[in-house]
């Protein structure tokens, strides 16, 4: 008897969908601490700070995220260190993370006027103070949408976690399509799922540029 | 920490990397010129004045942008046999990332039409041009020049993301890596090696790709 594809194997996606979703936070929130260090280190008075940095991303952004995956869970293990598949993943997507978050940030803290650093130097406002209170809450503004995009490509590069062995949203569709036999339909609710997750990101990123756009 | 690095089978296997390299590079670039000219058909029908074409645009490329490569992969693949296409992984892999390609190039391009001030085409029709040399030599040509960087970086990301076609048996760079893994067990080294080779290319064609438009498209206008 094979089972169809119903009500009950919808709900197994769903519950696969969780772990999508608490993986993209996880990715985000530590790959964006990591990210504002980027982008301050790429933004710094010190050449090699940024020249470091910008080598950083280039390197995860001259790879693709899969060999990466990869490497901090199938190469990592031969150095000694074992990896369990969600400390890898983890790992793996907020370095990924960290190098974009830092790239998108480097260029919205570049976009603040100078004038504003000026200002706040001329004001004998410090380093942290000029960035916490003047440059980065300014930056943060004009970094939003884009920031708003990355997080829903982290989201779609989740599914990478599938090809790990890690029961998420793909993941959970790949075991259905095997026991169901209908890929069609459970491929289809898949990409829903995801669709239904990542369009309200779109349009608010969507919404939030054209905003920007009007008020200068 | 006593692990000793080998690299030896890695390089030894040079003709397979090798073999994967234009496994890779084929696969992007034809899915890259496929994907490159539907998605100038989306574009033209996003700007249609059919309020349907513009609905059925706007549907395809918000649902392409809003899920995951490898899922399009997975449904071409897995789901395209249930109604009676039967595709090798190769060709799986091509047209799900040519759907994957149309969906981002119709929005850049869009991008770039729409960068041509209405002036130009009234100019173009004052003079009477017929709208299709308008479109060729008026809107086209600067439009791709204006977006031609942001399509460069297109082709690099289908080049990065056709690594998960491997999933699908594609044969490309990185299921021939993972074939010399499970035969030779030198995960680290072998990663390791995948990367730089991948951060070679897209450096690689990203500044070849520049170089070949600042040639192509110089002012004057050639």
């Amino acid at each position: 008897m094979i089972r169809q594809f119903g009500w009950g194997e919808f709900v197994f996606l769903l519950e696969g969908a969780r772990w999508t979703i608490v993986l993209s936070l996880l990715a985000f929130t530590v790959g964006g601490a990591l990210g504002l260090a980027v982008a301050l280190g790429r933004t710094s008075k010190w050449k090699i700070l940024r020249v470091l940095m910008a080598t950083y991303i280039q390197i995860f952004q001259g790879t693709p995220l899969l060999v990466q995956l990869f490497f901090v869970y199938f190469g990592l293990p031969m150095l000694g260190m074992k990896v369990d598949v969600w400390v890898a993943l983890t790992i793996g997507l907020s370095l990924h993370t960290s190098a974009f978050l830092g790239e998108i940030w480097r260029g919205s803290i570049q976009a603040v006027p100078d004038g504003q650093s000026e200002a706040a130097r001329a004001l004998g406002i410090g380093y942290v103070h000029r960035m916490v209170d003047v440059v980065l809450p300014q930056a943060f503004r004009i970094g939003l949408p884009a920031t708003i995009s990355f997080l829903v490509n982290l989201i779609k590069g989740t599914a990478l976690a599938a090809l790990l062995g890690l029961t998420e949203l793909t993941r959970s569709g790949q075991l259905m399509a095997n026991i169901t036999f209908q890929p069609l339909q459970v491929y289809g609710a898949v990409a829903l799922i995801y669709f239904f997750i990542c369009l309200p990101l779109t349009y608010c990123s969507a919404r939030i540029e054209r905003r920007l756009h009007a008020v200068r | 920490m006593n692990y000793t690095f080998d690299f030896s089978p890695v390089l030894a296997a040079w003709p397979t990397l090798l073999e994967g390299v234009i496994g890779t590079l084929r696969m992007s670039s034809l899915s890259m010129v496929f994907g490159l000219s539907l998605g100038i058909v989306f574009m033209l029908m996003r700007l249609s004045n059919q309020k349907v074409l513009r609905i059925i645009a706007i549907g395809y490329i918000e649902l392409i942008r809003n899920t995951p490569i490898l899922v399009q992969v997975f449904f071409v693949f897995f789901g395209m046999p249930a109604i009676g296409i039967r595709l090798s992984g190769e060709q799986a892999a091509i047209l799900a990332m040519t759907l994957n390609c149309a969906a981002y190039a119709a929005e850049i391009v869009r991008g770039g039409v729409q960068s041509i001030r209405p002036g130009q085409i009234e100019a173009g029709r004052a003079l009477g041009m017929h709208t299709a040399d308008i479109y060729r030599f008026i809107v086209f040509r600067p439009a791709i020049r204006a977006v031609y960087p942001a399509l460069c970086s297109q082709f690099i990301l289908m080049m990065l993301n056709s690594s998960l076609v491997s999933s699908v048996s594609a044969e490309e760079l990185t299921y021939f890596a993972q074939t010399l893994d499970s035969q030779t067990f030198r995960s680290f080294e072998i990663y390791l090696t995948l990367g730089v080779i991948y951060l070679v290319l897209s450096q690689f064609f990203s500044a070849a790709l520049s170089m070949i438009g600042r040639v192509y498209f110089s002012y004057p206008a050639k």
